[in-house]
Order: C-alpha cells, then structure tokens, then sequence
C-alpha cells in the first residue's frame, strides 16, 4: 500500500485534562480529497496542528507516503515532507508582500533574483486557483482585504519549489471567500487531486464537503468516528454522525419552571450585520443561550450589549470571561478583591473601601456559591481553574447586576462544578436576574429557555427549550451551502 | 491625492528637509561644505546607533542599553586595542557576541526585552567605568584619519549616512533573508510554522545590532579621540527615536532603514539648529522632545487619513 499519502495510528494529544484527540486513525490516500467534519471540541484543528507538525502528539504513530519520519516531526520537517497548511487563523505575515510572503514557506526562494521567482510562483498560482483575481504580488497584505488575503494564502499553499506538494490542509479556506471564489477554489481542488496531491478540506459547510471530497470522515470527542465514501453520506446522515444524544443531562436542565411569558424585556439587541428583522431578546428571569460554532460572532454579540452599541439592556450588566486567565481574574490580587472588585461602590465609605463590609461580601459569596479555600486573602492563583472560575461567577452575581452576559465560560471546568454552577445561575434567574450564555457545549443549551444559533456573525435560529435539539442546533450551525 | 502610504513613507524626508531649511535661514554660513561637515559629523555614531536599534526594533524588542553598549566600545577600543590590538579586538568581539547571547536568553526564557537591556545598560556602563574610571585614552591613529577624512565635493557624513542606509536598505528590505527577518516581526507564529527557527533569527538580529554598536562606538571615538564611559548615555533615545522619526514602529516588523538613517540625520541637525536659536542647553532636550512630538502627531494624522479612506 504505497498509495497512502499520510497515515496516522492511534495519535493522541492532551491539554491539562482536556484530551483533545483520543486516539485517532486516519489514512488520506494520494489524490484523495478527505472531508472533515466535526462540532465543535471535536479535536479538528488540534488534529491539522499535528500534522503541520506545530503541535507534538502525546503518542501515536505518524508515516508520510508508507515511511515512518526519521528523528522528531517538526515544522520543517513536516514542510520538508510537503505538507502544507492554511490554518483558520491566517499565518501571513502583514507587513510584507504576496511575494514576499511566498518566499517564507519556500526555503528555496534564496539567492540572486528570488524576488522575481517569487513573483512569479505565486502569481502563475493565483490566475490558475481564481483566474481575475486583482491581487499584485507587490500588494503589502496589511492593505488586501480579508478575502484577498485568504486568496493569497490559499494560493501560497498551493505553490511548488523544491518539495513535490504531498498533502494540502485547508482549514475552512472558504470562510472569507465569496461565491464565486470559493467556486473556483473547489473546482481547482479537483485538478490538484488529479495530480496526485492529497487533500484535507475542514468546513463547516456541509454542501461544500458533500461536493468536494471523495470520502469523509467525521470526529467527535477526539476520535474519528465515522468514515465513509462521500457519496454514501447526505446532509442527515452526517448530520447524525456528528451529533450525540443529550438525554441524560438534558433531564436536569428541563426541570427549571418556565418563567413567566409576560415578564418585562431585559435585553433587545441585534447582532452587528444582522439585517432588519431577526432580533435577540431576553427577558426578566430568563435564561438564553447563544449557540454555533466558534468563532461565529456570539462573543462578539455578548460584547456589543455589554458596551450597550445597538443594543438596549435594563439595569446594569456583568460579564464573566471564558478566557479566565486574560479576560477574567486579576492574578496578583486575593480571592476576596477578584470577587469585590465588580461591587466597590457600593462597599464605600466616606469615599474609602470599607474592608470590613468587603471581607463580608467576600465571606457570604465563598459560602455561597462554594469556593473551596480555607482563607479568602490567598492569591486567586492557589485555587484550582474552577475555583478561579467560581470567583468570576461570584464577582458578577455579588454585583448589582442584572443582566448577566457569559462568554463560554465553562471552558475547561469540571463536571462537579459545572453542575454547581448550573444550579447557581438556575437559582439567580429564579429571583430575576437575566442570563445571556453563550456556550460551545450542546449540553449545557438545554439549561436555557431559548437558543440563538449564530452562523457568519448572525442569527440563523432562535430555537425554544421545548424543540431543543442537538439536530436543530446542528442544523443551523451547518450551512447548506456557500454564504 | 497621492496614497497615504507613500505619504508616511516621504514623511522622514520631508522632515529633514524642513529642518535643514531652518537651520539654514537662521544661520546661512551653515550652507557650504564646511558647515555641513560640522553640523553632520556627530550624525555618522547616531545614524550607526539608530540602525542597531531598528535591528532590535524589527523582531519587536527594544533595546534600552544601545548608549551605554556604545560608550563601552569606545573605552575599549581607546584603551585595550591601543595597548594590545589582539586583546582589544577580541575584547569587540566579545561584545557583539554577548549582544548574540543576550537575545538567545530573552527568546528562549521569554523575557520582556525592556527589563533584560535595561538592566544590560548598568552591565555596560558598570564594565566601561571600571575599565576607564575618568574621561581619557586615546582614539587609533587611523579612527581618527578615517572620521576626519576630507571627501571632495560633498562632506564626508553625507557619504557615510548614505552609504550605511543604502547597505542596511539592500540588506533587509530586498534579500530573501531580510524578508524572514522582518516575518519575524510580523507574525512570528507563521514564521515559526514555516519551519524558521525563531531562536535562530532573533541571535543574528541582536549579533547584527552589537555589530552596528560596536561601528557607532568606533565612529564616535574617531570624533572625540578620546573616550568617555558616559559619552553616549544619550544615544539609547536618540537611537529609538530616530527608528520611530525615519516610520518605523515598535511592533509589526515595520521598518526602514533608510527612514531611520534620516531621522538620526534629523535628531543631529535640530541640536545644532536649538544652538543656533540660542536655546539654553538646559532646554534643549526638552525642545528635541517637542519636535518629536510634532513629527509624531502628524504621522499620527496621516495613519487617520489612511484608515478612513
């Protein structure tokens, strides 16, 4: 079997206790177009870094074309095998040129008159991908627009020196396209695969996926879980292989009584790009979710109704961060000031901080919402990640806020306070305060009366409690076809 | 309307430009070989300083010690090469080697540049004051001949400053190394996913600016003959505002060399054109200070311009 482009057996990659890839097979044959798919978490991208070699795998095999590398896989191993990469997140340099950047990933771009050869590749490579596409090699990226970007790195992907391309990875590469580029990007797809060149096409189109690859395989919790030919799967099967059922804790989330339907509106808000019409709305006592891939615009839209921008919110809000270590705590302060500092003006007095009506605050929140600590002067960093994570809960429920905006914020928090938590914000949204939640977990969208599920920085769906399902949720989340 | 870029990128020139012009009305005897020469010659040591800086600058670092760094090749090179040309010169050596050293550790501890260079520049000083504790030694003869040689036509600085842009602008903005040198600045998770070695490129950067350093201490000796360990204490500002005044920017790899020679061209002519006012020295920092600003704040309006068009 030489036909085998990369293969990987049983790779396995943790973060903390995050294990984001379980052991993991996968086998791309040479000019194989293999679609991925996968919900959120599903270890995607963790999976594209391994390859590139920007990530090393806690175990598993690896072989390039039936050989098992020599010595460790890095970076420039992997470029040297040719595999190449467009990550979601764009990896050119902005201060630079289209050639110049060109120039980067080709070590033998050296010497005298690298500059015209430079021009010269990567311009033959964008008028073959998308023919009259207006972009001059000298052009400095900072100054392309995002989808000429794209088109410049797609390209630079695409583009041959020394190494015979053996494996291209295109992480959502139609993200930034418009119809008609990504159009020409697939069908170019097709003449590459062609040529013997393996392909890995991430996207979260599924019309995309369905019409380009030869055969799809889709992740979830780490592991590879279905593989098929493409034509053997449609939009409900992979649907279906995707999705999990979410009965078990779908139960604890139901129990909540509905609250009451005439209660007054807490937030209104309509997401920037959201065209007349489709608005988010919550009200008193109610618990909303923001649901869709990553990424989508749902922390963008928390942030735009914390900063009140087209957006109208009844009393004061809190935010709790979901990137607690950048966004969320103040590492050099004590577990009582990280949980204070959202309530200082009402701990005043005579225009001073009142330490004795702060440590009580304080006091009344670890016992409340259970921060385990023997003593809440010790720095916020001696508690463990869902303690710090309580904190924040705790800064923003001490508050007097009443609207309560959360940014994914059980990232990387486990399962006992997870469930402590739910019944917190349960309990708060009982006495009448409004949550906003935007989560990447399917499960924790059943604690919630209603779901928005955002695509491309809108909302495609407002989903209610009672027709819940990860199918909906999926559904909308997963275009049918390009923007 | 030309594009605001090209704007930006004229903006050191037109600076020098207005500031030679009102040296040159408030003191007309300036405009001639001779004047010039005097004016210009302090520029060579500053200019060679800047484009260390805008090395560091590049890989987005900052390097506080530069003046210091210079003040102690100096010291050397009046003392050790003097006495003992092999010693002194592997004592320089040295130094551009430590400069290598230096950005190894900040790279591979990642440590904030600022507080490593800033503690580096009393490392320095500390070295030059304990090799020279008062102002003395002596310039090489052939320092001196070189710093004072009478080029026909158009004043030797003038050469000088051109001939280092030109070399610097070749060297970093047009071959295929100086393009992974400047990537470095401007996003080095690609760079690194290229399969670049950070680490590697960050060593020659530093090596590259303890090399312009060292020529800046040389130069400036050749113009003082003798050497001083405070003599460019200064030189650490001047040397980052010249890489900002010639449109460079402290973080994105943005910079250019030729700009920066410019704009320690600039710093050296507004001090002699604030001695020419007849501003009291006691204000002259603060009048070189205002001027930046003023430079500053109309890039600052350009870069407006350019964003809302």
């Amino acid at each position: 079997m030489s036909a085998e482009a990369i293969r990987l057996d049983g790779v396995e990659k943790s973060f903390g206790a995050v294990r984001a890839l379980a052991g993991v097979d996968l086998v791309v044959g040479v000019g194989e177009c293999l679609g991925l798919v996968g919900h959120n978490g599903a270890g995607k991208s963790t999976l594209m870094h391994v390859l590139a070699g920007a990530l090393a795998p806690d175990a598993g095999r690896l072989s390039v074309g039936g050989i098992e590398p020599k010595g460790q896989w890095s970076a420039a191993s992997s470029q040297a095998a040719g595999i190449r990469c467009v990550f979601q997140e764009l990896s050119l340099c902005p201060n630079l040129s289209v050639a110049e950047n060109a120039r980067i990933v080709h070590g033998a771009l050296r010497g005298f008159g690298w500059k015209a050869r430079a021009r010269a590749l990567i311009r033959a490579k964008l008028d073959e991908i998308f023919p009259g596409h207006g972009i001059d090699p000298d052009d400095e990226i900072a100054d392309l627009p995002i989808g000429k970007r794209q088109m410049a790195e797609i390209a630079r992907a695409f583009t041959v020196t020394g190494a015979p391309l053996r494996l291209v990875i295109l992480d959502e590469p139609t993200s930034s396209l418009d119809a008609v580029t990504a159009e020409q990007l697939l069908s170019y797809i097709r003449t590459e695969t062609a040529r013997g060149t393996a392909i890995i096409l991430i996207s979260h189109l599924l019309g995309e996926i369905l019409s380009a690859s030869d055969r799809i395989v889709v992740m979830k919790d780490g592991k590879a879980v279905a593989a098929r030919r493409a034509k053997d799967f449609d939009r409900t099967s992979l649907m279906a292989a995707m999705g999990s059922d979410l009965n078990e804790v779908a139960v604890s989330g139901h129990l909540r009584p509905a609250p009451k339907p005439d209660a007054a509106v807490a937030v209104r808000a309509r997401p920037i790009g959201q065209p007349a019409g489709a608005e988010l709305i919550v009200h008193k006592g109610e618990i909303v979710g923001l649901a869709g891939l990553a990424g989508h615009g749902q922390t963008r839209t928390l942030l735009q109704i914390f900063s009140q921008a087209n957006a109208q919110v009844e009393g004061p809000a809190a935010f709790i961060a979901g990137d607690r270590q950048s966004d969320g705590i103040f590492n050099l302060w004590s577990i009582a000031a990280n949980v204070t500092v959202r309530s200082l003006r009402s701990l005043t007095r005579h225009g001073f901080v009142d330490p004795a009506a702060e440590a009580k605050l304080a006091r009344t929140w670890r016992d409340r919402i259970g921060i385990r600590t023997p003593d809440m002067d010790n720095n916020i960093l001696t508690l463990s990640g869902g303690n710090q994570q309580k904190t924040l809960f705790a800064r923003a429920l001490a508050s007097n806020a009443k609207v309560i905006l959360m940014d994914d914020p059980m990232r990387g928090v486990d399962i006992g306070t997870k469930l402590e938590v739910y019944a917190m914000i349960r309990a708060e949204a009982a006495l009448g305060r409004s949550f906003l939640w935007y989560t990447t977990e399917v499960d924790e969208l059943t604690h919630c009366d209603r779901v928005y599920v955002f695509r491309n920085g809108r909302i495609t769906e407002a989903i209610d409690a009672a027709d819940l399902s990860e199918q909906r949720v999926l559904q909308a989340s997963f275009a049918e076809s390009g923007a | 309307m030309t594009n605001p870029r090209q704007l930006r990128a004229a903006l050191p020139f037109l600076t020098l430009a207005i500031v030679l012009a009102a040296t040159f009305y408030v003191q007309p005897r300036t405009m001639s070989y001779f004047g010039l020469n005097l004016m210009l010659q302090y520029a060579v040591p500053i200019a060679l300083a800047t484009i260390a800086q805008m090395f560091i600058i590049t890989v987005n670092d900052l390097d506080l010690s530069i003046g210091p760094f210079v003040g102690l090749i100096g010291v050397i090179a009046a003392t050790a090469l003097n006495a003992s040309p092999a010693l002194g010169v592997a004592a320089l050596l040295a130094c551009v080697l430590a400069y290598g050293l230096v950005g190894a550790l900040i790279h591979a501890r990642n440590l904030p540049s600022i507080v490593v260079t800033l503690g580096l520049s009393f490392v320095w000083l500390g070295i030059a004051v304990m090799i020279l504790p008062s102002p003395g030694g002596k310039a090489p003869a052939a320092l001196k001949a070189f710093m004072t040689v009478q080029t026909p036509y158009v004043p030797f600085p003038i050469l000088a400053a051109v001939a280092i842009g030109m070399i610097v602008h070749l060297a970093l903005m047009t071959t295929s190394f100086g393009v992974i040198a400047r990537g470095a600045g401007g996003n080095p998770k690609a760079l690194a996913r290229a399969g670049w070695s950070m680490l590697r490129t960050k060593i020659v950067m530093y090596m590259l600016a303890g090399v312009f350093g060292l020529l800046a201490g040389l130069a400036l000796l050749g113009l003082t003959t003798s050497a001083d360990a405070h003599v460019a204490d200064r030189y650490t500002l001047y040397s980052i505002a010249g890489v900002i005044l010639g449109g460079g920017e402290f973080i994105g790899g943005r910079v250019n060399p030729l700009g920066a020679v410019v704009g320690a061209l600039t710093l050296a002519l507004a001090g002699a054109f604030l001695i020419f006012l007849r501003i009291s020295p006691d204000w002259q920092i603060g009048a070189q200070g205002a001027i930046l600003i003023v430079v500053l704040a109309m890039r600052a309006l350009v870069t407006y311009g350019e964003k809302r068009s």
